[in-house]
């Protein structure tokens, strides 16, 4: 692990916190936390193993600390949830404001799993190790994640979004 | 015959590319013939894709300081990692040379050293002067904001890092020998927390003081010296405290600091 490895990792642990979080400044501390026990740990890290998955891992350990010590604020979505988006249109703004909303409505473990496939595009197995769960634990997660994402995106149309979007 | 049944979990694959191209092919024969899961497999393609196009633009973001500077040239990684095939024999060499072993515990993590032990093994494990080096590697170089608390709001600091250290801390003055306090920080050290002060001499070499109690249990030591990478550090365990000071000094000049150091703190006694 040298800092041009790091420095490749670093937007892929943001976009991911991003998504898991939510909120921009929630997001960055945690993978700020991330680094630092990564750096802590270096000595557990096997030169040649898979950097990304071990960091994951980390990530994903932390915040299972925060959540049982209950210190992580949950997901407010400012004005800042609109950032991560810039696409050009008011109706694109609205319909990934509307799945990002949607998101949230996810349990955490379902959440994780479902971003770890989505946006990392780490395999199963990958995740099962990252996670510390059994391949089965990750396959059904993913089920009832995609498929509740699915049901909440149907049953709540870019016209039915209560939130004030600017 | 027919193919085997198409699986809850083959769908998924199948959303994620995972799948063989010959068992692909029998779930798009099966999806042809049940509309509702080809429905189910648009649709999760579709939030697939969704999710990247929302996401994506994070990836674009400039890194925000505090990150920039934890992803920084690990002088004591680079090191670590050429010294890997040799480490359990390192370790033991400077565990006999009677370094800082925290606990028991703490060697049954070197000698058991490996990729996934629990974190409580590994953490007893790491020694003083190497935990301060990665500390004064990581934060010393940061322009912007290499410490938590700056040296003007120093009486906060100190009642700040006294109360989470459960005991009064603070930085000595080194302004005799050519350095003042830039400020301090928290820092996780291998059970607790742990004092990081910064020092700076007019040409802006920065020293780092690490102060911890983790080594209560450990007998008083002399100076020590350890070289990682470009630091060097000198360290010492006096009464309940372990401190270790960090720069890219060369022995001599970091000594004669050191020595200032440990007189200043002996002399508040």
């Amino acid at each position: 692990m040298d800092s041009r490895t790091i420095i490749t990792e670093l937007p892929r642990l943001r976009r991911y916190a991003r998504a898991m979080l939510g909120d921009r400044a929630a997001a960055d501390d945690l993978v700020q936390d991330t680094l630092e026990r990564a750096w802590s740990r270096i000595a557990q890290w096997r030169v040649g193993s898979d950097l990304r998955a071990w960091l994951f891992g980390i990530m994903h350990n932390l915040r299972v600390d925060q959540l049982r010590r209950g210190t992580l604020t949950t997901h407010s979505l400012g004005d800042d949830a609109c950032d991560v988006s810039t696409r050009a249109t008011q109706t694109d703004r609205l319909e990934v404001m509307d799945l990002e909303s949607a998101l949230r409505q996810l349990p955490d473990d379902q959440r994780e799993v479902l971003l770890l496939v989505a946006l990392e595009e780490m395999s199963y197995a990958d995740i099962a190790a990252a996670l510390g769960i059994p391949i089965g634990t990750v396959m059904s997660r993913l089920s009832r994640g995609r498929e509740r994402l699915r049901q909440i995106m149907e049953g709540q149309k870019p016209a039915a979004n209560l939130r004030v979007v600017r | 015959m027919s193919p085997l049944k198409i699986t809850e979990d083959d769908l998924h694959a199948y959303v994620d590319g995972a799948l063989t191209p010959s068992r692909r092919a029998e779930v798009d024969t099966w999806l042809a013939e049940c509309p509702e899961d080809g429905e189910r497999v648009q649709a999760y393609l579709a939030q697939k894709q969704s999710l990247k196009a929302l996401f994506d633009p994070v990836l674009a973001e400039p890194l925000p300081d505090k990150l920039h500077a934890l992803a920084v040239q690990p002088l004591i990684a680079a090191v670590d990692r050429e010294k890997q095939p040799n480490l359990k024999w390192w370790s033991l060499q400077r565990i006999a040379a009677g370094l800082l072993v925290a606990a028991l515990g703490g060697v049954a993590g070197w000698l058991g050293h490996g990729q996934y032990q629990s974190a409580e093994r590994i953490a007893t494990g790491v020694p003083l002067f190497r935990q301060a080096a990665v500390a004064h590697v990581v934060y010393s170089p940061d322009a912007r904001r290499p410490v938590e608390v700056a040296a003007d709001q120093e009486e906060a600091l100190v009642k700040w890092l006294s109360k989470r250290l459960g005991t009064p801390v603070s930085p000595p003055k080194l302004g005799t020998v050519g350095y003042e306090l830039v400020g301090g920080r928290l820092l996780p050290g291998n059970t607790g927390p742990v004092a990081q002060f910064m020092y700076q001499d007019a040409n802006g070499q920065r020293m780092t003081l690490y102060v911890t109690t983790e080594n209560a249990a450990q007998p008083e030591t002399g100076f020590r010296f350890a070289r990682e990478g470009q630091v060097n550090v000198f360290y010492w365990v006096d009464g309940k405290f372990g401190y270790a000071l960090s720069a890219g000094l060369d022995k001599g000049e970091l000594a004669k600091v050191a020595t200032a150091v440990y007189d200043q703190l002996e002399a508040r006694k």
